[in-house]
């Protein structure tokens, strides 16, 4: 049992021959998984470690190093509040902290019912709008307490 | 004579994304320009005559890295473009990619001719979503229209750009680690030598060029070496910038103007001044977190590689971040050490634990714990961490701590006699995000 759908499955295959060298179809593949699955599931990482020939421990290796793969759940708004330095001396550890208790979570956190993630990011290259997030993948920039409230009225 | 900027000339078309708009304005004449009347060599050549200097933070020259390349033709040369852009405080690149993403296509497509490789590779950074997007189709109209792909304009020249999507890692911008993360690895930086442009992708000759630099080249591209040479402060500071000014001013924003463009006038006219008129310009770190921080008495410079060397910080990225007085500059520092303690690849000791102990350190000084001798360790450590690393990120945190505890002496010995920020009221809100 592949822990994936046919057409990701497929796509991956796909992938493995795109490139000049198989190898840089690895971190594409991982993102065909996660745009399927949510996360990198174990499972996941067994079943491409095998489409690669390479080690599970490989692929693991790989999926720790990038802060964009997750392994555990996100939150269906994965909200990502840059902390560094542009976003913090407009007011990011504002932002930070009242979306913590506007959401009762903490930072790193998801509700218990799925529908938010709450996580500190760095620099996301958009310093000319901070304080700013990124909400999957969508930015929303020069927050304040009140435009975060808006914000998280309208994901719904 | 007033300044007609160049590499932000389309951006306020509408569209100016679309290859519609973008030919309509004369675009890719350069590139049918260099393909028709250069052979490949001598667009290095010209290239080299600009003086351009690469905008992806060494300022290294574009045409001599070129050069490096080896003669023999045995093995595929791949051109890679650094669309990373992690340094924080920098966020010119995106801008590019995002408002005239052709502009940038067609330096790739000349480039690319005059190294003569046939695949190059786009690696933008996972977090510009709207960035990929807007480019993987800029690239496919280029396919359409017969700017990419076989027999480009009927020259002979094949060329294939690839996009590929970064993953969350700032450590991906360094060139060799980009490398390994196309090499679909762990981003972790090589030893050096062996130089990309030997060694490089797959082992093959490779050269890596930032955005803003490979932009650049369309403009030499359209108007050739000798009137480019003319703009900035030449001989050896040639060319438009786009400058990225973040933090404590009225208006954030990416502006441009020619190389050598007086800091002051950046933030006080084009950045609208300071954002509270009640609270004084501080300090300036001019090209992106990585270098050393400028206090407001010697933020009388020049926006320009050999100036900001002079002034003994550099021009970097660009990234210019404003401090006013409210800001607490250990509080600032702890803000960045966290960063870098978090970005750290973890393959060299010196960098793992020198980053490390920075947070530690700084932090116990922000929460009134530190010690008298903090201030000094922190400068010991960085200068065991500086020279002593694999990649120059152990610079871009050591330099830094070294300036900011230099500069402000004062501040870090007023923390290390045990008392807690002696600016929290102020300075609480805006420097402790974590
Ligand atoms: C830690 C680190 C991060 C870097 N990040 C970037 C980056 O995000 N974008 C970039 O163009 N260059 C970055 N660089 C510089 C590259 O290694 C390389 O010098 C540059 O891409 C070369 O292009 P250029 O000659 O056109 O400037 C970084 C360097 C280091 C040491
Ligand atoms: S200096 Fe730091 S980031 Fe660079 S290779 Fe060493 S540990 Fe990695
Ligand atoms: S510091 Fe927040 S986007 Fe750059």
């Amino acid at each position: 049992m592949i822990p994936v759908r046919p057409e990701t499955d497929r796509l991956i295959g796909e992938l493995l021959t795109r490139y000049p060298q198989q190898g840089t179809a690895l971190l594409p593949a991982l993102y065909a998984i996660q745009d399927e699955l949510g996360h990198i599931t174990p499972e996941s990482m067994a079943y491409v470690a095998g489409k690669f020939g390479v080690s599970e421990a490989f692929v693991a290796g790989v999926v720790s190093f990038y802060t964009m793969f997750h392994r555990k759940p996100v939150g269906k708004h994965h909200i990502q509040v840059c902390r560094t330095l542009s976003c913090a001396l407009r007011g990011a550890g504002e932002i930070l902290r009242h979306l913590e208790s506007r959401l009762g979570i903490k930072e790193g956190g998801r509700t218990p019912d799925g529908r938010y993630s709450l996580i500190a990011v760095e620099c996301l290259g958009a310093c000319d709008t901070a304080p700013m997030c990124q909400v999957n993948d969508k930015e929303h920039g020069l927050l304040d307490p009140k435009k975060a409230d808006e914000l998280i009225r309208s994901l719904g | 004579m007033a300044y007609e900027p160049l590499l932000t000339r389309n951006m306020k078309r509408p569209h100016s994304e679309s290859i519609e708009v973008y030919v309509s304005a004369g675009g890719y004449e350069g590139l049918r320009r260099v393909l028709k009347e250069f052979k490949p060599e001598a667009f290095v050549e010209e290239v080299k005559a600009s003086g351009l200097r690469g905008r992806g933070g060494a300022g290294f020259s574009t045409g001599m890295k070129w050069g490096f390349l080896p003669k023999s033709k045995d093995k595929p040369r791949y051109l890679a473009v650094n669309a990373d852009e992690s340094e924080p405080g920098t966020f010119k690149d995106r801008l590019l990619i995002e408002k005239d993403p052709h502009l940038v296509l067609e330096g790739i497509i000349a480039s690319a001719y005059a190294i003569e490789c046939h695949t190059a590779f786009f690696y933008i950074r996972g977090e510009f979503h709207a960035g990929a997007r807007i480019f993987q189709k800029a690239v496919d109209e280029a396919h359409a229209k017969g700017f990419l792909g076989k027999n480009i304009l009927g020259s002979g020249f094949d060329l294939d750009v690839l996009l590929y999507r970064g993953a969350g890692a700032y450590i991906c911008g360094e060139e060799t680690a980009l490398l390994e993360s196309l090499e679909g690895k762990r981003g972790l930086p090589r030893i050096k030598p062996p130089f990309p442009a030997l060694v490089g992708l797959y082992g093959c000759p490779t050269i890596i060029n930032n955005v803003e630099t490979l932009a650049n080249v369309t403009l030499i591209a359209e108007q050739g070496a000798a009137s480019y040479a003319g703009i900035g402060r030449p001989p050896k500071n040639t060319g438009p910038k786009l400058y990225c000014v973040s933090g404590h001013v009225k208006r954030p924003g990416v502006y441009e103007a020619p190389l050598g463009l007086p800091l002051l006038e950046l933030i006080n006219d084009r950045a609208g001044g300071m954002l509270r008129p009640d609270r004084p310009l501080k300090a300036v770190v001019p090209g992106g977190s990585s270098m050393r921080v400028l206090p407001a008495a010697k933020c009388d410079v020049l926006m320009d590689f050999d100036s900001l060397m002079a002034a003994g910080t550099m021009l970097g990225s660009a990234g210019v971040i404003v401090m006013d007085s409210s800001t607490c500059m250990v509080g600032a520092l702890l803000n960045l050490a966290r960063f870098y303690a978090h970005e750290s690849c973890g393959q060299c000791t010196p960098c793992r634990e020198g980053t490390g102990w920075f947070v530690k350190v700084l932090d116990r000084l922000e929460r009134g714990e530190g010690r008298k001798e903090d201030p000094d360790l922190l400068v010991d450590v960085a200068n065991r961490v500086e020279g002593n690393t694999i990649c120059p990120f152990g610079e871009a945190i050591a330099w830094p701590v070294q300036s900011y505890v230099k500069t402000f002496r004062e501040e870090f010995d007023e923390h290390a006699t045990g008392r807690a920020c002696p600016m929290q009221a102020a300075a609480a809100a805006t420097t402790k995000a974590t």
